[in-house]
Order: structure tokens, then sequence, then C-alpha cells
């Protein structure tokens, strides 16, 4: 069974059982089970995959004629691992959400956004793409307007419009490629083959960057991000930085860097110079914060400023470590917002004034709390460390004062990581959180499962690198063109 | 030819059935006949099109595909007419014949080819509008309305009647073949006159599609008008009026592209400002929707703008697109309206548990108006940017995008009333009627956002 069309349709089933069939009181298993079956019918294409760089398991129907539109499908060394990751993390995500009282809708709108993510990250044909781009779009702002907190309604908006206004943008700059393809068709093939001149391409490369940067966000783009964080529902905020700001990411590696490779060059280190402050500039605020959610909203800017970073170095290193840092970053994600869902759940709060002394109530959770906080740091043994090697050795490559100033996430990191760390679990314990529970149940084995698959990945790299190696030397040629 | 027919004797018979008080036979009448009508206009699709009647009227495909989108939607119109009227009136045949009447006239600028009839069609639509938007004599906002739209609609007729007469005294004819003919002919010396009258057919016909700046009425009038009178002129008319305004430029007036293309280029740009910055600051839904309307004239007039052989079909499908994610708002406003008493954002508050389904599908239509992959209002958007694109009037599309992105605003308010807050929990109450028309619009909506292929190539 490898059809990717149906396994991209799958969620949407599942979506649509659980908005006109299940019961509430079975929704969370039923969407536990539902996730679970994509996860599963996504394991024969990590099995069968061909790692040789070209795309495999291709399907094309042809969508609307008028238009020139196809269905096209297909992954490489740079898709997998993120499609990989999105079905990885659904499952995880819904069994975070265990303690809560979601309903089917809840689960249905994930499953929509799950769809809309794997049509984003397979999509051949760029109107395949922009729509998987907008679909995504629709169910996390429900996802997070509906079960959010505070201002979310206010807060949500502005996420949205931002968003959409990228969106349309890059929109103007498919229609204007769509023009240049002599085959009338929106083919990613016939976009690459393109040759534009050097001032289309750079105002295409604009149209095109703003979209991904808002999504990612990349510094000056992000100013939705800290508040969409932290208003969002913990599951929402897991899907966005988890999973959805790759969206951005991808978007650089497939589409704007083979398709505007003059204009990313000549821009490149402009974009570095934007990551590179991104990276100093967030990490020093995120010291600074009180509001749990707001430390990893800020570390998160920090940390896809590194990514984004490392893929403007555009070379094989800092493109695998990008790879390498996506699916670890979403997963480090996910088990950092959980554990400070936990955390907000038994205390009532966010604010690390307020917290201490957990370690002592709840040693199981300090100790995989402490493994995501290296991981997140980046620690030898641990995924983080892997990825970041290799992203400022790319970009070290690039440039040393940009690796330099890079380095510092390290640096700051640990900073903020270890002070998160230390107000939440070392210390005395205050007086919300004297009567803290530890861990158990679902709460622990999902956790456990995210600590093993920082370990995992931190000792063998390589079952995530040589899943892209091929298709991130292919991206690097493209520079030379 | 048919059509015209069938839809006269319609719209007497359905006077007389009043004036013998068989006020229950109305609508079943009125929706068979329609029916009959887009049988009769379906058939005449694989005919070969001649102009008929001394070449007064044409009914090729363009002329067929339009006319059904009309009926069609007037046939969804009048299946929430359905105690609508009686609720307002004891004389309900009125009604339905004052439509019918002015659907003839949709029809007949839908089709026409001589611009005599194209007079025609616009009088014999507006004129049954004008006593519909006043049709409820005792309500004061109708009547200020009802006067508005006589007046200016009256200014406007001047205008295209005037700018008739200057094309017909340089080219010596009304036919829109002749017309061509002599444009074609004369290209350096085509007479000032000639110049004169396009641009006041121009003004006479930005009036009647309520684009910018001669959009004023279209607030009021529209405001004013019973819900269900607005979104028949909202829709119908609206797509008529585009109609009639597209073949007459991009079939006759082509060849003096150069000429109108500037001035409609700044009605545009005037329209997609004027619409969405005045719908953002409303707090009536409905008065919202007006103002996305005048907007959407906008977007509508980029098929104009960018004339080529693709903009009859791009001006259908946003037009197909357009009318049913419209008359899903009309009709959703209809029902909280009569529950909540006001239209309001507010009245809206909460709806999301009172009746998820209605939510759910009022939310659809807003993403449809917004323009969202998987919908149809999302094929029609990307039918006129790409015709734009194709002119490479990149700073419109630009503009364009700002403005997609200001409109997505105030759709989403509605989105936010209806699913974030709370309000009073009266629940709404949906009849039949409008199940059927919510299943019709929605499926449709998202049927042509999925798989639009159908509608593409059809004219």
């Amino acid at each position: 069974m490898d059809n990717l069309f149906l396994l991209i349709l799958t969620p949407i089933i599942g979506a649509l059982f659980l908005l006109f069939v299940c019961q509430h009181a079975i929704a969370k298993k039923a969407a536990l089970i539902l996730s679970l079956i994509t996860l599963g019918l996504t394991v024969p294409f990590i099995c069968q995959f061909d790692a040789s760089g070209d795309f495999n398991y291709e399907q094309s129907y042809p969508w609307i004629a008028a238009l020139g539109v196809n269905f096209h499908i297909g992954i490489d060394g740079i898709s997998l691992p993120l499609l990989v990751l999105t079905n990885v993390l659904v499952p995880l995500i819904v069994l975070t959400t265990f303690r809560k009282p979601f309903k089917g809708n809840f689960y249905a709108l994930m499953f929509f956004m799950q769809s809309g993510l794997m049509l984003v990250f397979s999509a051949l044909d760029a109107f395949t793409f922009y729509v998987g781009w907008e679909v995504a779009l629709i169910p996390i702002y429900f996802i997070c307007a509906l079960w959010g907190d505070g201002d979310r309604i206010r807060v949500n908006l502005k996420f949205f419009i931002y968003t959409f206004l990228g969106s349309l943008l890059m929109l103007v700059a498919i229609l204007y490629l769509h023009q240049q393809v002599a085959t009338n068709d929106f083919e990613w093939h016939s976009f690459v083959s393109l040759d534009l001149d050097a001032v289309t391409q750079r105002w295409i490369f604009w149209a095109f960057f703003i979209a991904f940067a808002i999504k990612i966000p990349i510094f000056p783009f992000h100013t939705w991000q800290p508040n969409t964080y932290t208003h969002a529902p913990a599951a929402g905020t897991m899907l966005l930085a988890g999973i959805m700001l790759k969206m951005g990411v991808y978007g650089l590696m497939r589409w704007l860097l083979p398709v505007v490779p003059e204009a990313a060059a000549s821009y490149g280190q402009l974009v570095m110079i934007l990551c590179v402050f991104a990276v100093v500039y967030a990490s020093i605020i995120a010291i600074q914060q009180q509001d749990t959610k707001r430390v990893i909203a800020y570390s998160s800017i920090a940390h896809v400023g590194l990514i984004s970073a490392g893929v403007f170095a555009w070379n094989i290193t800092g493109l695998s470590g990008a790879m390498m840092q996506m699916v670890n970053h979403g997963i480090s994600v996910v088990g950092l917002f959980f554990v400070l869902d936990i955390i907000q759940d038994r205390t009532g709060s966010r604010d690390l004034r307020n917290l201490g002394g957990i370690a002592k109530k709840a040693p199981r959770l300090a100790l995989v709390f402490l493994i995501i906080i290296m991981g997140a740091i980046g620690l030898p043994l641990t995924n983080g460390f892997i990825g970041e090697f290799l992203l400022l050795k790319g970009i070290y490559e690039y440039g040393v004062w940009y690796a330099v100033f890079g380095g510092l996430t390290l640096i700051l990191a640990a900073v903020y990581m270890l002070r998160l760390y230390q107000k939440t679990m070392l210390g005395t314990t205050s007086e919300r959180t004297e009567n803290f529970s530890d861990i158990a149940g679902v709460e622990l084995y999902t956790l456990v499962i995210i600590s093993a698959l920082i370990i995992y990945l931190g000792i063998f790299p390589n079952s995530l690198l040589h899943i892209s190696s091929a298709s991130v030397s292919i991206l690097a040629t493209f520079l030379g063109r | 030819m048919g059509a015209i027919i069938t839809l006269s004797i319609l719209a007497l018979l359905v006077l007389y059935l009043g004036l013998f008080k068989a006020n229950k036979a109305l609508l079943p009448v009125s929706i068979v006949g329609l029916l009959v009508v887009v049988g009769l206009l379906v058939r005449d699709w694989t005919v070969e099109a001649n102009p008929l009647y001394n070449g007064m009227i044409l009914f090729d495909h363009y002329a067929i595909a339009f006319s059904v989108l009309c009926t069609v939607v007037t046939i969804l119109v009048l299946v929430l007419s359905k105690g609508y009227f009686t609720s307002s009136s004891d004389h309900v045949a009125e009604y339905y014949t004052l439509l019918l009447f002015s659907l003839l006239g949709a029809v007949l600028v839908n089709s026409y080819h001589n611009l005599a009839l194209l007079f025609l069609g616009i009088e014999i639509m507006s004129v049954a509008l004008y006593i519909l938007v006043g049709i409820r004599k005792k309500d004061l906002a109708s009547n200020e309305a009802a006067l508005k739209y006589f007046i200016m609609g009256a200014f406007s007729t001047g205008f295209l009647l005037f700018g008739i007469t200057l094309l017909y005294g340089a080219s010596g004819s009304f036919d829109l073949e002749e017309i061509k003919h002599y444009v074609v002919d004369h290209p350096d010396q085509v007479s000032p006159l000639f110049y004169g009258g396009v641009l006041l057919m121009m003004i006479g016909l930005i009036f009647k599609v309520g684009a910018a700046p001669f959009h004023f009425w279209t607030a009021d009038v529209y405001d004013g008008a019973p819900i269900l009178i607005t979104s028949f002129m909202s829709t119908v008319v609206k797509i008529a009026s585009f109609a009639g305004l597209l073949r007459l430029f991009t079939f006759s007036l082509l060849p003096l592209q150069d000429f109108w293309t500037p001035i409609f280029l700044g009605v545009v740009v005037l329209t997609l400002f004027i619409g969405n910055l005045s719908a953002l600051m409303q707090s009536s839904f409905k008065r919202m929707l007006v103002y996305s309307s005048i907007s959407h004239a906008g977007y509508l007039l980029f098929a104009v703008v960018a004339a080529g052989p693709d903009s009859a079909n791009a001006v259908f499908v946003y037009g197909a697109a357009y009318s049913l994610a419209t008359l899903t708002a009309f009709a959703g406003l209809i029902l909280v309206k009569r529950t909540i008493g006001s239209d309001h954002f507010e009245s809206f508050n909460g709806l999301a548990k009172k009746n998820p389904y209605l939510a759910a599908v009022m939310t659809i239509a807003m993403l449809s108006l917004a323009g969202i992959p998987l919908t149809a209002g999302f094929i029609g958007k990307f039918m006129m940017f790409s015709a734009v694109m194709e002119q490479y009037h990149i700073v419109l599309l630009l503009i364009a995008v700002l403005n997609a992105a200001i409109a997505v605003y105030y759709y989403l308010k509605v989105v936010v009333a209806m699913y974030f807050r709370t309000g009073e929990d009266k629940p709404v109450a949906i009849n039949g009627n409008y199940v059927f028309l919510f299943v019709v619009t929605t499926v449709l909506t998202i049927l042509i956002g999925v798989y639009p292929n159908c509608l593409m190539q059809l004219i």
C-alpha cells in the first residue's frame, strides 16, 4: 500500500468520520486510532523509499484542465522526513490532549490540517501546493480561536490576516511564473527550469519569501507569533510550532531556492543577517520572559532563525542541518509544550514566579523534562546536537561571522532553557506546586516516546540524514546554475 | 427564444393566479415555469446561434450560460420566498410577477444583439425592481430606498440612452455587429461622437453594476430593500448587468481597448478600495454584504480590464460562485434576523452552539466570498487574477491582494461572532426550504471549488 494520494486522503476521511459519525464519548480513542492508522500507512513509504534524490511515489492527475492545473504529488528526501514528522507528531499531539475535554470536532480540524500539511509537503504542482497551504491554515485558525484563552480572537485574527496576506503574495508569484511557462502548467519541474532574468527573479523572490517568512516566522515578520503561541491551546501551539512552521522552511527549500536561485543568492546575505539577528534578539527576549509559553515561543523564533540561516547558507551541510533540525525542533517543541501544559494544568499558572520545586514532587516529570531540554539545548547524544552542529558548520562555510553570532544560540539557549528548568523544577516548592502529582499513564507514555525519539535521533542521526542527503545535494547544485 | 416567451407568459399567469386568490399555487407554478425556462435555454445549447428578429437578440453560448445562471439563482431566491412575502403583504402575486419580469429583463440583457434591446432589457429589469424595493409601503427605509433607486436609476438610464444615441449617430446602427464593423473599418477616424457615446454608456453601465464612483445608491437601496429583494438584486441583476457590459466592451468595442481600459482600471481600483474599506467599517452584517458586493463588482471588472477570450468564463464562474455564497449569506441573515430582530454582527453571536450546521454553512459561504481554496470563490478569484496577470497589470494585482486581505477581516467577523462569542440562547428555526437552499448552495460551492472543470470552459 503505497498510494500517496490515499495517504493524504486518510485523515480527511477520519475527520469526516469524527464530525458526523463518532460520538463524543469515544472521540478521543477514535482520533488516536485514526491517527495511528495514518502513521501505519506511512510506514511503507519509509521502508520502500529510494533515496537517490528522485521523486518517489509520483502521481499526477489532470485537475483543472482549463487552467493547466494537475494534481501532481510525489516525495523526495526533503519531503519524506517532514511527511513522517507530521504523521508521527499528530498521534503524539492527540495523546497530549487525552486529559482535556476536547470533542470530535477538535480532532476533525486537526486531521483536516494534517491532510493540508501532507499536501504541502508532497505537492509538485504550485496550485496544489497553494491549496494545501491554505487548507492547513483554516483549521488551525479555528483550533486556536475556539479553544484558546485570553485575547484569542484578536490575536488569531492578526495571525490569520498576516498569513493570508503572505499567501496571496505567493499566489501572485505563482501566477506570474505560470505565465512564463511555455507548457501552460503549474508544475514544479516547469518552474525550476524557467530561465528568469535578474529583475523578475528579485520580485518573485520577495513575493515567495514574505509568504514563507511570515509562516516560519523570520524576523521581522514574526510579530504575530508570540501572542498566537501563548493564547492558543497547547495542542494548537504544538501543531503551529511542531509542524506548521516547517511549511515555511520547506517552502524555502522546495519553491524559493530552486526557482529563483540568483535572487536567493544575492539576497542571501540580507536574509542571513535577519536570521542571525533574530537568533540573538529572540534569545535575549526569551531569557527575560516570565510566562513559560512565551519562553518557548521566543526560543522557537531563535531556533527557526538558525534553521533558516542554514537553508540560506545553501551548502550541503547547512541544508542537511536544516532538515535534521526541522525534525528535531518539531519533536522537542511538542515535548516542551506538553510539559508546560501539564504544569499549567496542575498549578493553574504559567508564571515562572509562581512555580518551582516540582522536581521534588514529580521526579519522573523532571527527568523527561530534562531530556527534552537537553535536546533543545543541543547536548551531544541528543537530537539537537547533530542538527545544530551541521547548521553551524554550514553557516561557517558561508561566513565566519554569521557562525559566530549564530553560535551564540548554543549559549543563550542554555541560559533560557536552564533558567526555565531551574525556575520550574528546582528550588523550593511554592503554594501552587506543593500538591503537584507526578505524571503517570498516558502522560508518562507520551513523554517517554518523545524522550526516546530525542535520544534515538541523537545516537543514530544517519537514519534521517541518509534519506535527505541525495535530495539536499541536488538542491545545492541549483546554486551553481 | 422560447425562454423569453415562456417567461413573459409565466409572469402574466402568476399575476392572474393572484387575481383569483390562488396564493398557494404561486410558488410551485413559478418554479415549474422557471424550470421549463431552464430546459428551453439548455435545449438551444447545441443549436447554431444566429441573431433573431432582425438581429435583435442572439442566443449563443454566452447568453444561454448567463441566462441559465440567472434563472437558477432566481429559482433559489423563490425557494426562500415561501412565507417571506406573506408576512409583509397580502398581495403576494405581485412579488412573483415582478421578480419574473425582472428576470425577463435580465435574460434580455444577457442576450441582446442590438443596443435598443439592451436598453429595453435594462428598463424591464429595473422598473420591476423600483417597485420591489419599495414594496413595504409602510416601511420608511424601504420607501426611501425605492425613491433613491428610482431617481438614480432614471438618471443612469438617461446616460445610457444618450450614449446609445451617440453611438448610433456615429456608426449609423444599433447592431453590435455593425458597430464593431464601424470601429474596425475606421481605426484612425472614429468620430469623437463615438467616444462620447462610449463614455456615457460606461457611466450608465457602471451605475447598473454598482461600481465606484457611481455606487452611492447601492448601500442605501440594498439596505432599505427587503432582504430577499436585496439578494436578488445583488446576484441576478448584478450578473446580468455584467454580462451586458462585458458583451458590449469585449465584442463591439474591443478595438478601442486602449481608450477605455485606463478608465476601467481607475474604476476598479476605486471600487475595490471604497467597497472594502466601507465594508470594514460596518457594524451591520447586511450593510457589510452590500459594500462587499461593491468590492466584488471591482473583481468582476477585472475581466473587462483584461478583456480576452477567457473573460466571459471568468465572469461566469465568479458570478456563479459569488451568487451561491451571497444567497447563503442572505438566507442566513433572514433566519437570524427573524429570531433576534437585528441584522448586526452581534445577532450572530453564539450561533455555532445553537445551530452548528447553519454556522458551518455560513462559514463556508464567508470563506468562499473571501476566496479561500477549495471553495468556488477561490476559483473565481483565481481566474480573475490570472486574467489580469496575463495582461501584466501587476500593480493592479497587488492592489487586489491587499484588498483580499482586508476583505478576509470583515468576512471573518461573522465567523468570529458565530463561533467565538456567546449570545442569546434562542435557537434559530430553519424550515425545509432553507435547508434545501443551504444544501444546494453549499454543495455547489464546494463542488465548484474542488472540481471546477465543468464550468470553466463552458462559454
